[in-house]
């Protein structure tokens, strides 16, 4: 049983049935899932919450599915981690790492969405699944679809790194690649959206897709003991995460889960890709597209359609938001694997260096609590980083040639790599 | 200047369910006031009451996103290719 009443355009508030649609036909507007808040308030508690598996489905309440899950029974609750080293090292007390390196089973945050999107597409009786996609969401999709035995076409920008290929088509997915960037694929993919009849998750099964996102904002509060941190920076590409995560954040307190409490949500964004930044620094609304040129590659969106969204809860919270260049993304990366033991993706990287900017900067106050969003897993971005960190040594099997090596070492002396 | 224009799904009820229709103009602007011509009601979806471009519509003149060219005045040769696309955003 669902909680849903209708969707509702986000601009011009008109209403429409829960079916597949994405935009309003009036404006072009998202659409959004409404829910009816009091009943749920009669439904859930957090000892209900408690009692439910360790997934994402424990706040099914507030997701927008009629009937049992079909997708993602391992999905989501992953750890919210004290970080105590790297706090000591950024001069903060209270940091934590939102950790969905460890997603099960694609390693980022998508394995949110497309749970419920691959529930959804089930429910409105889809039989081929798609997704214009720049690496992260395709997995996701490819691997969610195998386990729905849904037929599975998965669009990425020609250029996107070679573990998102593989990692897609070894789900049985055809894997098409567009000459082009993100957003030529996503505006070939609206096209084959309205020609073929497929569900689309991030197109016409958007506004069910985008609420799995909320299930990271819940996480955090509930992992927090029911209440919320005064910060959180979150990575902005389309858009999705950012605006649900303050909405999860709002959902909790009206449905009576947790007391009041403010967060200022800060949005990260590379430098190279970063029109919701600009946006934000100019005071403006106005979001002027970008040609993405950036290693984030998983952010790299130039127009994103609901970074205006993303501008207007970063502004309601009290928040701010930074860039990161390609050099700050990699050492951000290095600081996390080295003090945390957490290998994030170039998106957890933007993240963590936009923090620490907002840290230094005194956005961040360091005696406040901070959670920072790492939404992918560095594993499936290698080369993003391989480059910028040193190379093995190379010795003989010989015990006297390790004893050498590890004088030199010892004192300081790193031989050059592959000759000591 | 006579261009092909794509129509998404949500405004083919404008043009009696076509999803490419025929229009003529020396810039984007002239083409949607001559599709509104041909196809009433499809410029109040486009354009927003001080004439600009909708924050959720996307237009592309050959593929390009006419943000990044003139905007609506971008001008249009004979044969051009006008794509009308609601603006989505995806995942990464």
């Amino acid at each position: 049983m669902s909680y849903v009443t209708s969707l509702k355009c986000r601009e011009c508030g008109q209403d429409y049935p829960v079916k597949p649609l994405h935009v309003c036909e009036t404006c072009f507007g998202p659409l959004e899932v409404i829910y009816d808040y009091e009943r749920i308030r009669a439904a859930v508690s957090r000892e209900a919450i408690r009692a439910r598996s360790s997934n994402l489905w424990r706040y099914r309440e507030l997701l927008p599915v009629e009937g049992e899950p079909e997708a993602g029974p391992f999905s989501g609750f992953t750890p919210l981690l004290a970080a105590r080293r790297l706090g000591e090292e950024l001069g903060v007390r209270n940091l934590y790492i939102k950790d969905d390196t460890v997603n099960h089973p694609t390693l980022s945050y998508k394995d949110r969405v497309v749970s419920v999107a691959i529930t959804k597409a089930r429910e409105f009786g889809f039989t081929t699944v798609s997704c214009a996609s720049t690496g992260n969401l395709a997995t996701a999709v490819a691997a969610h679809a195998a386990r729905a035995r849904l037929r599975c076409y998965i669009f990425m920008p020609e250029g996107v790194e070679s573990g998102k290929i593989v990692g897609s088509t070894i789900y049985g997915a055809q894997v098409i690649t567009i000459r082009g960037n993100y957003d030529d694929v996503n505006r070939l993919c609206s096209e084959i959206a309205d020609k073929y009849g497929w569900a689309f998750v991030n197109i016409n099964l958007r506004p069910y897709y985008t609420e799995g996102a909320k299930t990271f904002g819940f996480e955090v509060a509930e992992q927090l003991g029911w209440r919320l941190p005064d910060n959180i920076v979150l990575p902005t590409a389309g858009g999705t995460i950012l605006p649900k995560v303050a909405k999860a954040f709002k959902e909790f307190k009206e449905v009576g889960l947790i007391e009041d409490g403010r967060v200022k949500v800060h949005c990260a964004q590379a430098a190279g890709s970063a029109p919701v930044i600009h946006a934000l620094h100019k005071g403006t609304d106005l979001i002027t597209p970008v040609k993405p040129n950036t290693i984030a590659k998983s952010i790299a969106i130039g127009n994103p359609a609901d970074g205006f969204y993303v501008l207007k809860a970063v502004r309601e919270s009290g928040g701010w938001g930074d860039v990161a260049t390609d050099e700050e993304i990699i050492d951000a990366i290095k600081l996390l694997a080295r003090t945390e033991g957490i290998f994030a993706e170039p998106a957890g990287g933007t993240t963590l260096a936009v923090a620490i900017k907002l840290i230094n900067q005194g956005r961040i106050k360091r005696d406040e609590s901070v959670v920072v969003s790492v939404t992918g897993n560095g594993y499936k971005t290698l080369e993003a980083v391989a480059g910028a960190l040193e190379q093995p040594l190379v010795i003989d099997a010989r015990l006297k040639d390790f004893d050498a090596l590890f004088e030199r070492l010892q004192n300081g002396k790193r031989p050059v790599a592959g000759a000591a | 200047m006579q261009v092909r224009v794509r129509v998404p799904t949500p405004l083919r009820r404008f043009t009696g369910g076509q999803d490419e229709v025929a229009a003529q103009g020396e810039s984007v602007r002239s083409v949607i006031e001559d599709l509104e011509r041909r196809h009433p009601g499809l410029k109040e979806r486009l354009l927003d009451d001080k004439g600009e471009l909708r924050r959720f519509v996307n237009i592309y003149l050959n593929g390009d996103d006419i943000r990044f060219l003139d905007q609506l005045n971008s001008q249009v040769k004979d044969g051009d290719d006008i794509s009308i696309v609601p603006a989505i955003a995806g995942g990464n």
